[in-house]
């Protein structure tokens, strides 16, 4: 005889199964748009706000500075508003042209790493970045921005172009740790390459498109809005 | 069928503050050390670390106790990840709208909160079992206990490894910082002296409290002589 014990549960449907799923992952969509809505003009507006930090930091000597967008080979003033590529250009207090600052992005370890690096075009370097978005390892990752070795690629990264001014002359690239011998290379870190690396070939595909045409409206940056 | 009602126990403060010592999710049920372990090398990090995991585990289980009576066994883990993964969402975009300085800090281990076993592990063993105001209530003694846990290690860890706590200069500039207690061997070296610490003290108490129950029943037994 059976007792309650022995006898099986009641399976519910499929459909009961189904439905459920789809009612809480209704629910979850629901909440992450309304979220996603809410912030959106928040993150925008925090975005911009690094975006300026960063141009200020990776152009030291800037007092002011202006927005260009991409044009095909030409550079047009613009605002912060605008869409498109946007390069930011950099002046003294004499209104002298000091850098420019581009921004960069490549996969890293976790997700896409973004950038803003300064770019002088005195000495055809590359001297310095910023990191706007990240989200590496805490302690691995993060150590692009704090590693010496490495911050010291940057005093003047080699980003020289070619004669025809087309691309850089040489393609920067990320090398071992410690194994770094010429310019346009930088000494990965130790324990960090996959960051490192994202670094570089981010630095190389922006400069490789955008040197030549900052270089080739120079006389316009220099003008600025005199 | 869903899960059954059992008949529950009454809500008490016991309820609130298992989690926050009795129940430490660290030191008692050494849960969650992932992140424990990997961002708690400032006081600052682990204070945005505890409030997106109060969130999250508050969040989750109360939504998981609303709807217990509605979700089959069958897929209770994977709605309960759905439901676990959507907050950890909510807390990704909230924390870049209030600085992104501190979302770049905190890098992964914030998308990382979904595969936090604390999370999981409460509300498949509480939150589906238990009324909603239980649920929230006993969530946020886990949060509040898993919080503390990540101060007390991040407060060790900065103030060793760069003689600050919360970005302020504590120790002189002459102080020589011990940059192992901001890698990850000085995770796990803080992490061991704090077990080390609080099982030392709570063995103490058992011993005493042993003691004084061994001497409580001595003074009750009639004298027996001896010859």
């Amino acid at each position: 005889m059976s007792t309650p014990e022995n006898q099986v549960p009641e399976l519910p449907s499929s459909t009961k199964l189904i439905m459920t799923l789809a009612t809480v992952a209704m629910i979850s969509g629901l909440l992450v748009v309304m979220v996603y809505e809410f912030t959106k003009p928040i993150i925008a507006e925090n975005q911009r706000l690094a975006t300026e930090r960063a141009i200020f930091k990776v152009l030291p000597l800037a007092k002011k500075r202006l927005t260009y967008v991409v044009d095909q080979d030409k550079l047009v003033l613009a605002d912060d508003k605008t869409v498109g590529e946007l390069i930011y250009a950099g002046y003294d207090k004499h209104n002298n042209l000091v850098g420019v600052a581009i921004n960069a992005a490549a996969q890293g370890y976790q997700d896409i790493v973004k950038i803003l690096y300064g770019y002088n075009q005195d000495n055809s370097c590359i001297i310095g970045f910023d990191v706007l978005k990240s989200t590496e390892t805490p302690g691995f990752g993060t150590k692009i921005t704090t590693d010496e070795g490495f911050l010291a690629n940057f005093k003047c990264l080699d980003a020289q172009l070619n004669v025809p001014q087309s691309a850089l002359a040489n393609a920067i690239t990320t090398v071992r740790h410690g194994t770094k011998k010429h310019a346009w290379q930088i000494d990965a870190i130790s324990g960090s390459t996959i960051t490192s690396n994202a670094v570089g070939r981010m630095l190389n595909k922006s400069a490789q498109k955008l040197l030549p045409v900052v270089v080739k409206n120079l006389n316009l940056l220099k003008q600025g809005q005199q | 069928m869903t899960q059954a009602n059992k008949k529950e126990t009454p809500l008490t403060l016991d309820v609130f503050t298992a989690g926050i010592w009795k129940e430490n999710p660290v030191f008692v049920m050494m849960l969650g050390l992932c992140p424990v372990l990997a961002v708690t090398n400032s006081v600052l990090n682990s204070l945005a670390m505890g409030i997106a995991s109060i969130f999250v585990l508050v969040c989750s289980n109360a939504l998981v106790s609303a709807l217990r009576n509605f979700i089959p066994k069958q897929v209770r883990i994977t709605t309960y990840i759905i439901i676990i993964a959507t907050f950890v969402t909510l807390v990704d975009y909230i924390i870049q709208a209030v600085s992104l300085d501190l979302y770049n800090r905190l890098g992964a281990f914030i998308q990382l909160i979904v595969v936090n076993c604390l999370i999981l592990g409460r509300a498949e063993a509480y939150a589906s079992k238990n009324s909603f105001t239980k649920s929230v209530v006993s969530a946020l003694g886990m949060g509040l206990g898993f919080t503390l846990a990540l101060v007390m290690l991040g407060g060790v860890r900065e103030l060793l490894g760069a003689g600050q706590l919360l970005g302020y200069q504590v120790f002189s500039t002459q102080f020589e910082p011990w940059v192992v207690m901001i890698l990850p061997p000085g995770g796990f070296i803080v992490l061991g002296c704090w077990l080390l610490l609080i099982n030392y003290l709570e063995q103490r108490k058992t011993s005493k409290l042993i003691l004084r129950d061994k001497a409580a029943s001595h003074d009750q037994l009639p004298s027996e002589s001896f010859s």
